[in-house]
Formats: structure tokens, C-alpha cells, sequence
């Protein structure tokens, strides 16, 4: 694809950042850029973008991203954590009814998928939540719909209710609740025709068919590939009927699906399923944190941040964190520290996880990272006792000492007394965080990363 | 001439029931386009930054495409700095004629290639509900219009349904339609089609076929092998390959473009549904990306939402209030 996802994007930054040690307000704005340039390629309304890209850079800036020592990480990691916020983290079921039989109604535009998806949704609660449903043709205008519909029930062995298309979809609505009253079909899915948001007429049927079969859910079917008009769309036909969650279409397809993040930002509606393929098996339960990831193209970024907050002990994390509080840290837990980054597995392995690193510059540094993980272990290894415990004392004879004994130079000895300074910082925040609704956040950053 | 005073002529010649129809169709794009320029003007006085941002942003709300408006927006600010623009009122005509002269690259050729003898075939292809069925029963309604003895293949034999969604076209239009059952192979379809529609002295032969996303490989073939199929029988055949793009779709309908035109060398496209709100900039994104017209738009559901496309008349429509003022 011609789409560079936003690790590929940011890596130019990064690697700036990295041979320059810190990080500068520039920095983080040319970040942004590529956030918002990546996130208008994926199709995401400019608007929300605008606002979401306001939102990140507040938080880019802030203590969080501008102190660590792996700002590039962190503001994939503030980037993630906002898209979530905003995509939901929740996975949100279908409704039921507590009054048998539960009223779905499916609206969208023409040609997003609405019929096919009736079919999957019946399969769905069939197989995975042994219900009966009963779907209805209320597409009386789009030739053939009603056939369709039909054909697929015939497929699936299951109940489509319908009256022709010279009745009434209202009526053909009502009447379907009523069959299913009868014959104990706990669902009715009501398939209805395509239309433009801006159809009056069609629009106030669906209101009709609203009022009368008192719908539990309301799904609006979207098509992932919809550009930047997805907000036009979804705003109107939520603030016409009051849909009650969104059904992405068409995943299967190599969009990268931006109109999620829009629908969800202005209708603020869980998107409840994705269509996955053509086969009446391939709806899924919409998982937003991974459709964040879709979007922004990120690949296993996230499995690498997640890796990182699972991998440190819990027990151990406390521990150094009270030892944070009493301000006692030695180079003792630093090793530990480092143990547990190595109890991730090699560091190459967790790049490989970042999309396209393989291509990239950033993974040969990586395999010096590891070497230098070995450096760092043996300049602790020669410090005494008493300077892991208490490395104010170390001064400049005893700096050489070590150097000597491990091998190393004096500036790598520095480097590091310069690190576990800034480790200390970091272990403040990350305590003062833990503290906070989140665990582990924080720690990603690694002083040798 | 200029460009726009060439339009304007070209505009007010057309006969009023296309125009009022092409402008009814537009008007939601023209309205919001130019609605947003004339308060970007209206709100940035100077050239700077921020107004470049802006713009960007109006582009982009029009589905134009990341790339393209990036280049246009560099050349903008190029062009602002050697003229020394400053008022955002004097950059205006600068930004319509760069977009101008995107879509004019060349000559364009939305003339449907239909043969003087004997038989024309078109193929439709595209994703999955952009409206390739609706599309050969508008494209059969105006052919037969001409006086055109036409058919159509139903070459679509995957989706429930579709068979018969082409057989009710086929009535309403009033022509025939070659059809086997659902499941059987569509290249069949097309060979058993060629053939009526030779026999029994046909002028044009409008082939659908299910709709398929870009990336699935196996389609893909299924699709060349299809293509492939029709020119055996007919060597020059197919005549036309319309690739069917939704308006509604962003970014990816330049991936639909790039693929079906690379596995079936597609020659024109047909943009459907400009009915709506979507703003179908993605026109110029296409324009500018790769070398196929677009020859059709659609325009609504019913038979005679269908009208060629014209590229002055589409800038024109967007750009209209400014070009005035
Ligand atoms: N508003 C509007 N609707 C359209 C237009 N063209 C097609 N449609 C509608 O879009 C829906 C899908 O159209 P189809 O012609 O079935 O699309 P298709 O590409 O053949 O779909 P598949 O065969 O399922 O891939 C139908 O409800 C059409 O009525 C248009 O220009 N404007
Ligand atoms: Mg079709």
C-alpha cells in the first residue's frame, strides 16, 4: 500500500531526537504533523482530526512525553491512548430486549452493506448466542433486495419475513414483530432500503418505522472506505433517528478505515461489528483498540507497549516504587530493572514487532542497544557495595576504576551515572502515575531504548 | 479565452434541462465548497501559515486526496512567495487556476467507444455496492434511447440476488438479459452473452460482474480472466472497461483506480452518487494521479440520473461563486 503508518512516519523524528539526546518543542510539532498527515490519509474528518491533533499535542508537550527519555515511544503511546479514548475502549454488545423479541433495525446509505450484514448479524446471534432470529425484507425499492434477502435466509436455513415491495415498509415492519410474537423468534432484523441522509421522505419512513416497532437497536451500516463525508452521513441520520451503534463494513478491504473514528466522534455510538468479508460468517465484535491501531497503521506497536507493562513484575514495580518514595534506588534495582526489560525477550524480536523495522535504520541501532545493555551491566558489576547503594560517591578516581574494570571508558561510565539520575526522575513519575487509574504506564522508558 | 470564461460559454450553451439537473446534483457540493472559501477568505485576511492549513483542510474535506493537495498547497505557497502575495483575495484566482490546470492536463475523452459495426461490449467492474448494476441500466436506458438494439450479460453470479436486481432492469429498460444460474462461472456467462447478443443482431452488450474489493487477489484473476474471455471472441472487446467509483469513498477509491486499472486496463470511470453530500473531490486526485477519464456520473436511483462528465463543468460547478466574484 501507498500508505506509510505512523511509525514509519515518525521515525525521521525519532532518530533526530535519539543522536540529539533531547527532545524540543519542534520536535514534538513535527510529530504532530505527521499524526494529522497519517490521520488525513486514513480518512479521518479534518475536523476531528484538527481537535484530536490539538488534544495530543497538549499532552505531547506536557511533563509526560517532553522529560522522558523515549519521547518518540511516549507520544505513540499519548497518540494511542487518545484514539482509544476516542474510539472507546469497551467492546459494546447488542442490545436485548428483556420483552421477547428483541427489534434491530439496520439504515445506511446505498450500497454499505446493509443486507449482507442483516444475514451475518442473524448467523451471529444464531451461532455465537443461540438465538432465533427472524429477519425482514423492508427494501421494497432497490430491485431484487427483497430476493436477496430471501436467498440468503434460504442459505442459512433461517425465517425472512416478507410481504413483496408493494406494501408498506412500515407496514412490513410492524407486521414482522408480530410474526415473530407468533413463531417465538426472539430477534427481528429489519433490513431496510438504502437511502440518502438528506431524503426527507425516506427519512421520515425510517422515523415511522421507529415509532412503530419501538426498536432496542437502531445498527447505522458503514462502509469503511467512506471518506470525509462519513460525518455528514452518520451526524444526520443520528440526529434523525438516534441510531444506537454502527456497523463497519467491508474491513476486509486494504482502507485503512478512518470513517470509524469520524462516526464514533460525532455520533458518539459504539461501533458494535465489523463486516469482515463476503461469506456470511465474516462479522466480527468490533474491537476498537485494534481499529486504532488500523488507522494509524501501527501494526504491533502497541503489542510492544503492552509486552513492556506485562512483562515488569507487579511485585517488583511496587517495590521500587517505594523504594522511589524513600528515595533510596541503588544500582542493585537498576539491574533488576534491567533483567526485567531482558525478561521481554531480545530487543531485536520486540522491534520486529514495529511495522516495516526491518527496512529501517532504527533496528540496527536496536542491536547495539542490546550490547550496550551488556555494557551496562558490567560497569554495575564493578562498582563496590557501597557505590551501588550510594553513587553520589563515586568521583573521578573511582570512575576510573570502574571504567577499567569493565571494561569501558569513563564517558560510558558517565553516560550511565547520567542515565540512573534520569532513571530516578522517571521512576518518580512512574510511581506518582501508578498511583493514578493506570498501572505500569511509564514503562516503556528504558534508559537504553 | 481564459479557462473560466471558456467554461462560462460552454455552461450557459448546454441545454437547460442537463445543466439545472448537473447543477441540482451539485449544488450540495458547490454550496459547501465554495461556502467554505469564501469564509476561509472572508476570516484569513493574509497569506501565512495558518491559512494554508486552512486550505488544506477545505481541500481535504472535499475527498480531494492528501498528495494532491499537498503538491497544489506547495505550488500555492511557491507562487505566493514569488509574487509577494499577501491579501488572500489576490491568491484566489491563483488557487483556481492551479486547480484548473490539474484537470486540464489533456484533452479529455469521455466519449464512450461505441463501434459503427457490429457489436460494442462494455464491462463494468468495481468494490462491492458503488452501483455497477443501477449504472448498466442507466448506460441501457440511454443507449436505447439512441435507437440501440442492447443487452445485458449477468455476469455477476456470486451475490444473492443480483441476478435478478439486473433481470428487473432489464424489464424496466426493455432489453434482454443473459443469464445462467447463480454460482456458474461468469466467464461462461459472457461467452453464452457474446453469442446471443451476435445471433440475434445486438448493437452493445453491457456486461455487470460482482462487485470485488482491490486487494483480493483470486477475484482479480477471476475478473482478467473474465476480460480475457470477451476479447477471445470479439478481439478489440471489450470495448469499454468502466470502473464504477462510489463519491462517498475517500482515499481508497485511488487504490481501487490504481489496481482494477492495472489488472483489467481500465478505460474510463464512472463516479456514482454525487447525488449526496460527498464532495467527490476524489475526482482530482484520479486526474491527477493516473491517466483515466471520467466518463459518467451518477446522479440518483432512477434511469436518467446518469449524466457525462465534464470536467470544466465539474470545476466550474465547485468554484462557480468565485470565479463570479
Ligand atoms: N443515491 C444514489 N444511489 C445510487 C447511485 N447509483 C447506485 N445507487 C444505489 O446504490 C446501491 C448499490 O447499487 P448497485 O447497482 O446494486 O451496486 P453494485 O455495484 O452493482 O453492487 P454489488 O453488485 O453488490 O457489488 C443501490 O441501492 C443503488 O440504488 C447514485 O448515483 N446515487
Ligand atoms: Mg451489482
Amino acid at each position: 500500500m501507498a500508505f506509510e503508518g505512523l511509525a514509519e512516519r515518525l521515525q525521521g523524528t525519532f532518530d533526530k531526537i535519539k543522536s540529539r539526546g533531547v527532545v524540543t518543542e519542534a520536535d514534538v510539532k513535527e510529530m504532530m504533523r505527521e499524526v494529522r498527515l497519517a490521520l488525513l490519509e486514513a480518512d479521518v474528518n479534518f475536523k476531528v482530526v484538527k481537535k484530536f491533533v490539538n488534544d495530543v499535542k497538549e499532552r505531547a508537550t506536557g511533563q509526560e512525553v517532553m522529560k522522558s527519555l523515549t519521547p518518540g515511544q511516549q507520544v505513540i503511546k499519548v497518540v494511542n491512548e487518545e484514539l482509544t479514548n476516542l474510539m472507546g475502549k469497551e467492546q459494546s454488545k447488542i442490545a436485548v430486549s428483556s420483552k421477547s423479541p428483541t427489534v434491530v433495525m439496520m439504515v445506511g446509505l446505498q450500497g454499505a452493506g446493509k443486507t449482507t450484514t442483516t444475514a451475518k448479524l442473524a448467523q451471529f446471534l444464531r451461532k455465537k448466542n443461540n438465538r432465533k432470529p427472524l429477519m425482514a425484507a423492508a427494501d421494497v425499492y432497490r430491485p431484487a433486495a427483497i430476493k436477496q434477502l430471501e436467498t440468503l435466509g434460504t442459505e442459512l436455513s433461517m425465517p425472512v419475513f416478507s410481504m413483496g415491495d408493494q406494501v408498506s415498509p412500515v407496514e412490513i415492519a410492524t407486521r414482522s414483530v408480530e410474526q415473530a410474537k407468533e413463531d417465538h423468534q426472539d430477534y427481528v432484523l429489519i433490513d431496510t432500503a438504502g437511502r440518502l441522509h438528506l431524503d426527507e421522505t425516506l427519512m421520515d419512513e425510517l422515523v415511522n418505522i421507529k415509532e412503530a416497532v419501538n426498536p432496542d437497536e437502531i445498527l447505522l451500516v458503514v462502509d469503511a472506505m467512506t471518506g470525509q463525508d462519513a460525518v455528514n452521513v452518520a451526524e444526520s441520520f443520528n440526529e434523525q433517528l438516534g441510531i444506537t451503534g454502527v456497523v463497519l463494513t467491508k474491513l476486509d478491504g486494504d482502507t485503512r478505515g478512518g470513517a470509524a473514528i469520524s462516526v464514533k466522534a460525532v455520533t458518539d455510538k459504539p461501533i458494535k461489528f465489523a463486516g469482515t468479508g463476503e461469506k456470511i460468517d465474516a462479522l466480527e465484535v468490533f474491537h476498537p483498540e485494534r481499529m486504532a491501531s488500523r488507522i494509524l497503521g501501527m501494526g504491533d506497536v502497541l503489542s510492544l507497549i503492552e509486552k513492556a507493562e506485562f512483562s515488569v513484575d507487579e511485585e517488583k514495580a511496587k517495590e521500587m516504587e517505594r523504594k522511589m518514595r524513600t528515595a533510596d534506588l541503588t544500582f542493585d534495582d537498576f539491574l533488576e530493572q534491567l533483567e526485567q526489560v531482558r525478561g521481554m525477550g531480545p530487543l531485536d524480536e520486540l522491534l520486529n514487532m514495529i511495522p516495516g523495522a526491518g527496512k529501517m535504520k532504527g533496528l540496527k541501532n536496536a542491536q547495539v542497544d542490546e550490547s550496550q545493555i551488556g555494557r551496562v551491566e558490567a560497569i554495575v558489576r564493578s562498582m563496590t557495595k557501597k557505590e551501588k547503594s550510594e553513587p553520589a560517591i563515586i568521583n573521578a578516581s573511582r570512575k576510573r576504576r570502574i571504567a577499567k574494570g569493565s571494561g569501558t571508558t569513563i564517558q560510558d561510565v558517565n553516560r550511565l551515572l547520567k542515565q540512573f539520575e534520569d532513571m530516578k526522575k522517571m521512576m518518580k513519575q512512574m510511581s506518582s502515575m501508578s498511583k493514578g487509574k493506570k498501572k505500569g504506564k511509564g514503562n516503556m522508558s528504558f534508559p537504553f531504548m | 479565452m481564459s479557462f473560466f470564461d471558456k467554461l462560462k460559454n460552454k455552461f450557459s450553451n448546454q441545454s437547460d434541462g442537463v445543466t439545472s439537473k448537473f447543477k441540482d446534483g451539485l449544488s450540495k457540493t458547490r454550496d459547501n465548497f465554495t461556502g467554505r472559501m469564501n469564509e476561509l477568505f472572508a476570516q484569513y485576511r493574509t497569506v501565512d501559515e495558518d491559512f494554508f492549513e486552512e486550505l488544506e483542510e477545505i481541500l481535504i474535506g472535499a475527498d480531494v486526496g492528501v498528495t494532491t493537495v499537498m503538491e497544489l498547497v506547495e505550488e500555492l505557497e511557491h507562487e505566493a512567495r514569488i509574487q509577494n502575495i499577501t491579501d488572500t483575495r489576490k491568491l484566489a484566482p491563483v488557487i483556481s487556476e492551479k486547480l484548473a490546470a490539474k484537470l486540464e492536463k489533456r484533452e479529455d475523452d469521455t466519449r464512450l467507444n461505441v463501434q459503427k459495426d457490429g457489436l460494442t461490449v462494455f464491462l463494468f467492474v468495481g468494490v462491492n455496492g458503488v452501483g455497477k448494476t443501477t449504472t448498466i441500466g442507466k448506460v441501457a436506458h440511454s443507449f436505447k434511447q439512441e435507437g440501440k438494439k442492447v443487452m445485458l450479460a449477468a455476469g455477476d453470479t456470486f451475490r444473492a440476488g443480483a441476478i435478478e436486481q439486473l433481470e428487473v432492469w432489464g424489464e424496466r429498460v426493455g432489453v434482454d438479459v443473459i443469464k445462467q444460474q447463480a454460482g456458474s462461472d461468469p466467464a461462461a456467462v459472457m461467452y453464452d452473452a457474446i453469442q446471443s447478443a451476435r445471433s440475434r443482431k445486438a448493437d452493445i452488450l453491457l456486461c455487470d460482474t460482482a462487485g470485488r474489493l482491490q486487494n483480493k487477489v483470486n477475484l482479480m484473476n477471476e475478473l482478467e480472466k473474465v476480460k480475457r474471455v470477451i476479447s477471445k471472441e470479439i478481439p478489440d472487446a471489450p470495448h469499454e472497461v468502466l470502473l464504477v467509483l462510489d463519491a462517498t469513498t475517500g482515499q481508497n477509491a485511488l487504490s481501487q483506480a490504481k489496481t482494477f486499472k492495472q489488472v483489467t486496463n481500465i478505460s474510463g470511470i464512472v463516479l456514482t452518487k454525487l447525488d449526496g453530500t460527498a464532495k467527490g473531490g476524489i475526482v482530482l486526485a484520479i486526474r491527477n494521479e493516473l491517466d483515466v477519464p471520467v466518463k459518467l456520473i451518477g446522479l440518483g436511483e432512477k434511469v436518467e440520473d446518469l449524466q457525462p462528465f465534464d470536467a470544466e463543468q465539474f470545476v466550474y460547478g465547485l468554484f462557480k461563486e468565485l470565479v463570479e466574484a
